[in-house]
């Protein structure tokens, strides 16, 4: 009776299979294009699938904002306006006509030494701090709070003070940068050493590993995937603050050239400006990002 | 008679958490022999695992003291290293890195660069796994792991090696090659071995003595159980020795009827 029972099973489920050999039917155009699919490489494909749909929204943004800000009494420049008024800044990012006549690409290599000596005095100072907190209670206790308050303070809130220590512009801004860049470094990388399994420290123990071996031997390594995330987010925070300070110090600088430009109302000098900023913060997020997988490659995956 | 090998003499261990203790260990008292393989088995939650940190010097005693050729353990050390239970590779190393990193760490003044990278490969080739010391641990499997974890316990010339329940996260089989891979290292190296574990079976097959520890807390040595049986042993002799079936009667029977589980675990 059981196997009776079974064989109407088996039958009921046929029957009920129909409807899906009716839309493999359906799906017979989409084999047709196939050859199409083929001639591309697959690499190809996928930087189509990547860059073609940024690229529509581009060029949808410009097409709005040339119907916005065509009209007679409009505020802001329209694209084809500041194709027209700075194309030498677009088209030729490194000219040097004198030293305020300089291409913006100039600019912001300065803008850039800047970050790169600030930040990376942020992460090697960020690094042992947070390896401190993360290891010793005691450490933790005294400081976390200290973090938790002064890193709420906004960049530019620093500057001021930087200024009356330093008497420079040049080491207030690096200073600047540092200050911000360093609280997402220490606290993500005393996340990072607190969570390093016991068992690796175990086998540092049995190893009688001594400070110096376990800090470059398992604790950064271990805690490299923290570390990184604190990074970036650290070069994203210095790249908002030194456009800020340097608006603030003056001197060379794509921050500084921004609030010239408005002085001098070009507009559209500035709207390139946010451009090329924007272009290099993108950048620079994706450089530390790719190092960090390159560092982490063995972390990842445990 | 000479002093003994290693002696866990009265160990005590008590966790103070807030106002409440707990008593783990209760007057534990060992002695063990070079060249020894001995077994501690229990169910769960009975310390066997608190007093192989303890002789590996992970854990501090409360109250007693371990003597490793008539001197205290205070601190871990090579000197008694430790199999893992999870393997506990370095996942940023490749498996070749992991044993140099000890290796290198213990004979770095003693020995020259290429009679590690030999010392190193040797221990590979031991846990036969000298083929795959460019892989990293997440790229071989369970078993794998577990061989090279062995490699750099022994590869740091230990005069115990500790091992923590070291097959209790493999399948049946996996094990059972370890464990045959073990009793060959025991049997030309010599090494005087402690090992934790649930497995009577494996207690009984790889063990010159179980030791039966008795449910915490407060946990104490309940029996010692001699295990006589010639070496080498085989696996499938073994199944129907009269002297196998006896020790393995004697264990179940410690563990099941005179210290049954009566907790939920």
């Amino acid at each position: 009776m059981g196997q009776a029972v079974l064989k109407t099973g088996t039958m009921g489920a046929k029957v009920v299979a129909l409807p899906t050999m009716q839309a493999e039917v359906v799906a017979l155009p989409a084999v047709a294009s196939r050859p199409l699919q083929e001639r591309f490489s697959p690499w190809l494909r996928s930087v189509l699938v990547n860059v073609l749909p940024p690229l529509v929204t581009v060029a949808l943004m410009l097409l709005f904002w040339e119907i916005a800000a065509s009209g007679p009494q409009s505020s802001l420049p329209p694209p084809s306006k500041i194709w027209t008024e700075a194309k030498d800044l677009i088209v030729e990012p490194f000219f040097w006509a004198g030293s305020q006549d300089i291409g913006l690409g100039w600019r912001i290599l300065v803008s850039l030494q800047r970050v790169a000596i600030g930040f990376s005095l942020a992460a090697v100072v960020g690094i042992l701090l947070g390896a401190l907190v993360g290891q010793s209670v005691w450490a933790m206790r005294g400081l976390d709070p200290v973090f938790q308050v002064l890193r709420t303070v906004p960049p530019l809130a620093w500057l001021p003070l930087s200024l009356a220590a330093f008497r420079d512009s040049q080491p207030s801004a690096i200073f600047v940068i540092f200050i911000t860049a360093i609280w997402p470094v220490i606290i993500n990388t005393a996340v990072g050493i607190r969570n390093i399994p016991q068992d690796y420290r175990n086998v540092a123990q049995v190893l009688r590993l001594n400070q110096i071996e376990f800090f470059f031997k398992v604790m950064v390594p271990s805690a490299a995937p923290y570390i990184f995330t604190g990074l970036r987010i650290g070069v994203g925070l210095s790249w908002l603050a030194i456009v800020a300070a340097e608006m603030l110090t003056g001197g060379v600088g794509i921050g500084f050239f921004i609030w010239d430009a408005w002085n001098s109302s070009r507009l559209s000098d500035i709207i390139v400006a946010l451009v090329y900023i924007g272009v290099v913060g993108f950048v620079l997020d994706k450089l530390v990002a790719f190092i960090g997988s390159v560092v982490t490659r063995g972390t990842i995956v445990n | 008679m000479s002093a003994p090998y290693l002696k866990i003499d009265h160990v005590d261990k008590r966790f103070q958490r807030g106002s409440a203790t707990t008593e783990v260990l209760k007057d534990i008292n060992l002695v063990i022999d070079k060249g020894e393989y001995v077994s501690v088995i229990g169910h769960s939650g009975c310390g066997k695992s608190t007093l192989l940190n303890i002789i590996a010097g992970l854990t501090p005693v409360s109250a007693g003291a371990v003597l490793l050729e008539n001197r205290e353990v205070s601190e871990p050390g090579p000197e008694r290293a430790v199999v893992f239970q999870n393997h506990s590779l370095l996942p940023w190393l490749t498996v070749y890195d992991n044993v140099a990193l000890a290796v290198n760490k213990v004979f770095g003044a003693t020995r020259s660069k290429p009679e590690r990278h030999d010392w190193i490969m040797h221990n590979l080739d031991l846990v036969q796994m000298g083929h795959a010391k460019d892989k990293r641990p997440a790229e071989i499997s369970g078993g794998m792991k577990q061989r090279v974890g062995i490699a750099r316990g022994l590869a740091m010339e230990p005069k115990i090696l500790l091992l923590d329940e070291p097959f209790g996260a493999l399948d049946a089989l996996t094990r059972a090659h370890l464990q045959d891979s073990i009793m060959q290292i025991h049997a030309s190296l010599g090494n005087t071995m402690i090992m934790i574990t649930h497995d009577v079976d494996e207690a009984v097959l790889l063990s010159d003595r179980i030791v039966m520890m008795t449910n915490g807390p407060s946990a104490r040595i309940g029996e010692v159980l001699d295990v006589r049986l010639e070496r080498p042993r085989k696996r499938l002799e073994l199944v129907a020795d009269r002297t196998y079936i006896a020790c393995r009667e004697a264990v179940l029977k410690f563990l099941y009827e005179r210290h049954r589980f009566v907790e939920a675990a």
